[in-house]
C-alpha cells in the first residue's frame, strides 16, 4: 500500500522537508547516501520509517537502504543526545589510549547500554581516523577537535559543555 | 564473434573475446574450482560478485592473483591454475571461509548436496587451520516455508542476485560491515514481515544451507504413522518429472512409480492435483468468458502460484481486481477432499490429513494463509517439497526404480492433459485457451497445441482468434517479467485479454522446491519437454472433458461458477505493504 506521509511514525513536517530535499534531487538512485545524510541532519539520527519513506519514495528495496544505513558508521539509528562526543579509534589513537578516554567519558556520564546517556543529553561514539593523528588521541566535541585528550581532562571538558549550555540556552544541534 | 588467444597452463586456447578465465579454461577441459560464482544465461542469473575469491589464478605479468570468475581472457594472456602460489592461496580461501562455518555437516540438510562441503573435499582440506570467532545469527523459520540459518552463509551474494536482480523482489541487502556483514531483510525482519514471495529460487542458488525449506517431514512421518488419521496425498504436474532425477531418470514421466512409491510410505489415498487443476480451468475459464461478456476487468490473471499472488499484493496492491479469484489447484483439490470426498465415502473431515507435494515453498506458506480453511478445517496441512519427498524415500529405503507402476485414487486421480502442463510456463494459459475456445465458439479445437505460449523466452506473447476476434495472451515467468508485464497494463502501454504469471523461472519445473538444479538449465528443459510429451499422450487434453470433473459437478458442486463452487474454490487477496 502507498502510505500517506502522516502514516509513517515520524514528525510530518520533517518528513515533508525530506520529501523536498528528495525532489531538488536530480540523479536518482546514486543520491542515497545524500538522502540519508540529510535525512539525519533533519531527524537527527535514521528511524526504521524514515528509511522505508526513502525506500519508497525512492523505488528501491527497504534493504538495499537499510544496507547502506548499516555500511556507514557515520550514520546512526538510535536518537542522538543534544551533544555529540565521538571517540577517534583509529590506530594512532588507539595506542594512546583512546579506549580510556572512552570509557571515562561513559562511566562519567553512566552510559550503560548503547552509546547515549538516560536523560538524552550525551551521546559518546567512536570515529574512525579523523586524520589528525599528530594530536592523538583526538576526540570531537559537537563537531569540535580536542587533542592529546587524557582521562583527567574529560571532567573539564563535560564541565565545559554545561557551562556552555547554561550561557546559551538556546544552543542545541546545527539548524 | 572476435578470439582472442591466450595459454592456460601452457595448453592454447582460443576463446571468444569477452569470455572470462573460468570459461575459456572449459574450452581446454581445464576446471577452476568455483563458488561464488553462477551464470545461468536463460533466466538471465548472472552472479559475478567474485567475492569468494576461490577462483584464484596466476596470470604472467599481473602482481596479485585474478578471480577467474570475473578476469576477462584477453589476446596473450599466460595463467596458470596450479602454481604453488595458486594452489596455497585458493586452500586459504576455502580454509578461512571454513574457519567461519559450522561443522555440523553430518547433520545438516545439505550434507552430501552442499558446494561448500563438496569444495573442502575437492581441495583435500583435512584440517581448519584458522581459529577465531564464528558469526552467531538469528535462525528464522517465522514463515514456515523459507528457513534462514545465516550462520551457515558464506556471503557468495547469489540469494541478493536472484531475489534482487531476476526476481526484482528486492528482500535481501548485505548488511553491517567487516565481520559482521550479514545478507539480510530489511531491519533484520523476520522473512513472514517482510515482502518475500518465498518463491525459494534463492534457495535454488544457495551453495549452502543458509538458505533451505522449512522441513515438514518429521510432522508427517507423525502423521502417517497414527492409526487414527486418513492421510490423503497429491500430488503436483511438476513433480512426477523431477522426482525421477535422483535415480538417474532426468526427464523422465515417472508418475507410475511416484504413485507406488506414495502407497509405499504409508498414504491412504493418492490423489492428482492435476484433478484440481482441470477444476481451476473450467472455473478460471468461466470466470474469463464471463468478464468479457459482462465488460468486466481484463485482462484475467492466472492465480495459481502463490508466489505471484503474494507479488502482485505486495508490488500491485491497486491490480488486485484482476488476478482470476480461484484457488490454487493443491487448495481446490484440498478443500473438495475435506468436502465432495468426505462425504462421499462417509469419512470424518476432521480425521483427514491432506498433504501435497509440491514444487515449490511458497504453497507451504500459502496453506497458513486465512482463506484457506472451510468450516475451520484447513484446506491442506502438510506441504512437502519434491526434495523432502525423496528425502522420505531414501529414509524409508524405498527402491524407487524398481516399483512397479500404480495409478492415481479415484474420484480425484484422472486428468487431462490440460492439466499436467500446469507445471510449466505457458501451460496455465494454454490449458484455459483450450478450454476458453471451445466454450466461446461452441466449435471443437482443432489445433490444440499453442506453440506461441511455450519455451523459455521470460516474456512471450499470442493472439489467439476466437471467432474472429482476436485475443491477445501475454506469459511471464520470473517476476522481474511478471513486473515489467504489470507496469505496462499500469500505464496502459499494452492490453490483454489474458496473462498467465509463474514467479519462477521456467515455471514449476523449476520451482523452489524442485532437486537443486545446480545452475544446469538443460535439467530444466528437460522436465519441460517431458511434460508436454505426457500431454501430448493424453486420451482426453481439454480440462471440461474430464469425466470425473463434470460427475464433480453433478453430483456435488452444481453450476460451474455457481454459489457452491465460489464458496468452496475461489478466494480474494489482500493489499500488503512493500517491506
Amino acid at each position: 500500500m502507498a502510505k500517506n506521509m502522516s502514516e509513517y511514525k515520524v514528525d510530518t513536517e520533517k518528513l515533508h522537508k525530506l520529501g523536498d530535499y528528495m525532489d531538488s534531487l536530480e540523479r536518482g538512485e546514486g543520491e542515497l547516501i545524500n538522502i540519508l545524510r540529510e535525512a539525519q541532519e533533519i531527524f537527527g539520527y535514521l528511524p526504521q520509517d524514515v528509511q522505508l519513506f526513502i525506500a519508497r519514495k525512492m523505488g528501491i528495496p527497504a534493504a538495499k537502504v537499510f544496507g547502506v544505513a548499516t555500511f556507514y558508521s557515520f550514520f546512526t539509528m538510535e536518537p542522538r543526545g543534544k551533544h555529540v562526543i565521538s571517540v577517534c579509534m583509529g590506530t594512532a589513537c588507539f595506542v594512546k589510549a583512546a579506549d580510556k578516554v572512552l570509557d571515562e567519558f561513559r562511566s562519567r556520564l553512566k552510559i550503560v547500554n548503547g552509546n547515549t546517556s538516560e536523560d538524552g543529553m550525551y551521546t559518546v561514539d567512536t570515529v574512525r581516523c579523523i586524520g589528525a593523528c599528530g594530536l592523538a588521541p583526538v576526540i570531537l566535541v559537537n563537531g569540535k577537535v580536542y587533542g592529546r585528550v587524557k582521562p583527567e581532562d574529560v571532567a573539564t571538558i563535560l564541565e565545559d559543555i554545561e557551562t556552555d549550555e547554561n550561557m546559551h540556552s538556546e544552543v542545541g544541534l546545527q539548524q | 564473434m572476435s578470439k582472442v588467444k591466450l595459454t592456460i597452463n601452457d595448453i592454447a586456447v582460443e576463446a571468444e573475446k569477452g569470455m572470462t578465465i573460468v570459461d575459456a579454461a572449459k574450452l581446454v577441459n581445464i576446471k577452476i574450482p568455483t563458488l561464488c560464482h553462477l551464470n545461468i544465461h536463460d533466466i538471465k542469473m548472472v552472479n559475478r560478485t567474485a567475492s569468494c575469491r576461490v577462483c584464484l589464478v596466476e596470470v604472467e605479468g599481473r602482481r596479485n592473483l585474478a578471480p577467474a570468475c570475473a578476469t576477462e581472457a584477453v589476446e596473450g594472456m599466460k595463467i596458470n591454475t596450479n602454481s604453488l602460489r595458486a594452489i596455497k592461496s585458493r586452500r586459504a580461501m576455502v580454509e578461512l571461509l571454513l574457519s567461519d562455518h559450522p561443522t555440523d555437516c553430518l547433520v545438516c540438510e545439505r550434507n552430501t548436496n552442499c558446494m561448500l562441503q563438496s569444495l573442502a573435499a575437492e581441495l583435500g582440506i583435512r584440517k581448519i587451520k584458522y581459529e577465531g570467532a564464528m558469526s552467531e545469527y538469528k535462525k528464522d523459520s517465522s514463515s514456515q516455508a523459507l528457513y534462514r540459518n545465516s550462520n551457515k552463509c558464506i556471503m557468495c551474494r547469489r540469494c541478493e542476485t536472484m531475489c534482487n536482480e531476476v526476481q526484482t523482489v528486492g528482500i535481501y541487502s548485505a548488511v553491517d560491515k567487516g565481520f559482521e556483514t550479514v545478507v539480510s531483510p530489511a531491519f533484520g525482519l523476520p522473512m513472514l514481515d517482510t515482502q518475500c514471495v518465498f518463491c525459494g529460487q534463492c534457495t535454488q542458488v544457495c551453495p549452502t544451507a543458509a538458505l533451505t525449506e522449512v522441513s515438514h517431514v518429521a510432522k508427517l512421518w507423525e502423521v502417517l504413522a497414527d492409526e487414527d488419521l486418513h492421510v490423503v496425498v497429491q500430488t503436483a504436474p511438476a513433480i512426477r518429472v523431477t522426482i525421477g532425477e535422483k535415480y538417474d531418470m532426468d526427464g523422465v514421466d515417472c508418475t507410475g512409480k511416484m504413485v507406488s512409491a506414495l502407497r509405499r510410505l504409508g498414504f491412504d489415498m493418492v490423489f492428482d492435483t492435476n484433478f484440481g487443476a482441470d477444476v481451476t480451468i473450467v472455473e478460471e475459464a468461466h470466470e474469463f468468458i464471463q468478464r468479457i461478456k459482462n465488460g468486466g476487468r481484463l485482462p484475467i490473471l492466472t492465480s495459481c502460484c502463490p508466489s505471484w499472488v503474494k507479488f502482485i499484493e505486495h508490488q500491485f496492491p491497486n491490480l488486485l481486481d484482476i488476478p482470476s479469484s480461484c484457488k490454487s489447484p493443491h487448495i481446490i483439490l484440498g478443500v473438495l477432499t475435506k468436502t465432495y470426498y468426505a462425504e462421499k465415502y462417509n469419512i470424518d473431515p476432521s480425521k483427514i490429513v491432506m498433504v501435497s507435494v509440491m514444487p515449490c515453498i511458497a504453497k507451504k506458506y500459502e496453506i497458513m494463509r486465512p482463506e484457506m480453511q472451510h468450516e475451520d478445517q484447513r484446506n491442506v496441512d502438510i506441504v512437502i517439497t519434491t526434495r523432502e519427498l525423496i528425502a522420505m524415500l531414501t529414509e524409508a529405503g524405498i527402491d524407487f526404480k524398481a516399483l512397479p507402476d500404480d495409478d492415481f485414487d479415484n474420484p480425484m486421480g484422472e486428468s487431462t492433459g490440460a492439466a499436467d502442463i500446469f507445471g510449466t510456463t505457458g501451460g496455465v494459459i494454454e490449458a484455459a485457451l483450450r478450454t476458453t475456445y471451445e466454450w466461446m465458439t461452441g466449435k471443437e479445437l482443432k489445433e490444440i497445441d499453442f506453440h506461441s505460449v511455450r519455451g523459455l523466452d521470460g516474456l512471450k506473447e499470442a493472439t489467439v482468434d476466437i471467432d474472429g476476434k482476436p485475443f491477445r495472451i501475454g506469459v511471464a515467468h520470473g517476476l522481474g517479467n511478471a513486473r515489467i508485464l504489470l507496469d505496462n497494463i499500469q500505464e496502459g502501454k499494452e492490453e490483454y485479454h489474458a496473462i498467465e504469471i509463474m514467479a519462477c523461472p521456467g515455471g514449476c519445473i523449476d520451482g523452489g522446491g524442485q532437486p537443486y538444479h545446480m545452475g544446469d538449465i538443460e535439467k530444466v528443459k528437460k522436465r519441460m519437454e517431458a511434460i508436454y510429451k505426457i500431454d501430448a499422450a493424453k486420451p482426453l487434453r481439454k480440462s471440461h472433458e474430464n469425466p470425473y470433473v463434470k460427475k464433480l459437478y453433478e453430483e456435488y458442486l452444481g453450476e460451474i461458477g455457481g454459489e457452491k463452487a465460489h464458496k468452496l474454490l475461489h478466494t480474494h487477496f489482500t493489499a500488503r505493504e512493500k517491506i
